[in-house]
């Protein structure tokens, strides 16, 4: 009990304080998960649309491995980007191994199947409620799809929450690709697992605190965007 | 293609084909699903004119005819004939209201824009008839209100203002006023008048034989899949043929 109390009052003091370190490794928490976030809606919510609108074989297929993707272990994802990174592997000359660019791109592939997958389900459902109408009208399968993204939007904003939460929480993707450097890779999740090992507890619980600030606030802002457009838009 | 230059000027010049569809030849339709036959040797033809009335019980073909004739769905066997176009000029001469309107997620306007932009119309001119179509309907108003929150009635004016704002020359309704109460159905019904002047074939389905007798110029009695009777209002409503229909205008229950 007596950590917590001690984390708590960490926290507060880090906080109160907007101690440099921490400023910016919440900084870049933010700015990686953002990155990863940003460009998985972009290629998750045409991928999902398209799944669930456009009929072509081995759809289903899609469908299933879409689903499946969303649990891929973050180690495994961060290991594969390591390998294709890594001085050896074919974008290796890039030189990204050991950047915030590499943590994008491996949270990015965490988070895509996520968001299509949800999309997938969104658009299918509206897709239901629109097709007779849509095709009364004559709407062509390509406007098709980006009607029903743009009237989904605001379920949609769920889905791309729920990859901003698993991009934000991951800690084995980046601590694989980014490597912890201080001050060059080092985000919330990576500092409380290595300041965990230290056994610097409190300070570990503090930043722990944190992050579920941030997400709760995020995630607290969307939601209220999220029903008043439902209230609004019906 | 002189013609048609000549009659773009005007702004009612955007219909997709200046010639007409009509007359629609419908022969020996039918459709089945999984063994079973809904429609079953459809035939009968009807002109620019009169409007059409689908009559009959609940479950006898209403609504699969429509959409027969609308292209939504295919055909398993007989033929439906646009005598002035192919299938797919045809069909974007016409538009169909549905029983639960389908309204996008958007503003009132947005509703209208929607389809003049799906037909190519220049965004300036897009403001000026999405007004007019509002104005007619009523909704002028409500334009900024979201669809989906509009009441029944207005909903389902709103998706009528939609489809006669691609200026079809002919307008599929299907049962436009089943789930409206009086003042609403009333509401529609006199949009349904305007855009019958305006020399819209309508063709429409329902089962409200009051209303039946107030728009129809024509009317398709349907029984089980079957067309039983097709006849002008008048020597329908006054001297029916079939049996069915006798006891369809008593109200009797069919089955």
């Amino acid at each position: 009990m007596d950590d917590f109390r001690t984390a708590f009052f960490t926290a507060l003091g880090l906080l109160v304080g907007l101690d440099r370190d921490l400023v910016a490794i919440v900084c870049l928490s933010l700015s990686v998960s953002l990155s990863a976030v940003s460009l998985a809606t972009v290629l998750g919510l045409p991928l999902g649309a398209a799944v669930a609108v456009w009929r072509f074989p081995g759809q289903a297929v899609v469908s299933i491995l879409l689903n499946a993707m969303m649990g891929l272990p973050p180690v495994v994802v961060g290991l594969m980007v390591y390998l294709l990174l890594s001085r050896a592997g074919p974008l290796g000359p890039l030189g990204l191994l050991f950047t915030p660019t590499a943590m994008v791109i491996a949270q990015c592939l965490l988070v895509t199947p996520i968001i299509a997958a949800f999309t997938r389900q969104t658009v299918a459902d509206l897709h239901e409620e629109y097709a007779e109408q849509l095709r009364s009208l004559g709407v062509g399968s390509r406007r098709a799809l980006w009607t029903l993204l743009w009237d989904g939007r605001f379920s949609l904003l769920t889905g791309i929450l729920a990859g901003f939460g698993r991009a934000s929480a991951e800690v084995g993707a980046v601590i694989i690709v980014g490597g912890n450097i201080h001050r060059v890779t080092r985000v919330v999740t990576t500092t409380i697992a290595l300041e965990t090992s230290k056994g610097n507890l409190p300070l570990a619980l503090a930043l722990g605190m944190i992050l579920m600030l941030l997400v709760l606030a995020v995630n607290a802002a969307a939601m209220v965007i999220r029903d008043t457009a439902k209230r609004v838009y019906g | 293609m002189k013609q048609m230059g000549a009659l773009s000027t005007k702004p009612e010049g955007h219909t997709a084909a200046r010639v007409t569809i009509l007359p629609l030849m419908v022969h020996e339709l039918c459709y089945e699903v999984g063994g079973k036959r809904l429609l079953d040797g459809l035939s009968f033809h009807t002109d620019v004119g009169p409007r059409t009335v689908v009559l009959g019980p609940n479950g006898a073909g209403k609504s699969l005819l429509l959409r027969l004739c609308h292209g939504l769905i295919q055909p398993s066997a007989g033929a439906i004939t646009w005598a002035g176009a192919a299938p797919e000029t045809a069909r974007r001469c016409q538009a169909m209201v549905f029983q639960r309107p389908v309204l996008l997620r958007r503003s009132t306007a947005a509703n209208i824009t929607y389809v003049l932009r799906l037909q190519g119309i220049p965004r300036r001119q897009r403001r000026v008839m999405m007004t007019a179509a509002l104005e007619q309907a009523g909704l002028l108003p409500l334009a900024a209100r979201p669809a989906r929150v509009l009441s029944g009635g207005e909903q389902q004016r709103l998706a009528l203002a939609r489809a006669w704002a691609l200026k079809p020359q002919v307008l599929f309704l299907d049962e436009p006023t089943a789930s409206l109460d009086p003042a609403a159905t009333r509401a529609v019904e006199a949009l349904l008048d305007q855009i019958h002047h305006t020399g819209t074939k309508m063709i429409m389905t329902t089962h409200d034989l009051g209303q039946a007798r107030r728009l129809a110029d024509e009317v398709l009695f349907l029984h089980h899949g079957r067309l039983v009777e097709y006849a002008p209002a008048t020597t329908f409503f006054s001297n029916p043929q079939s049996k069915e229909a006798v006891a369809f205008l008593e109200g009797k229950l069919l089955w």
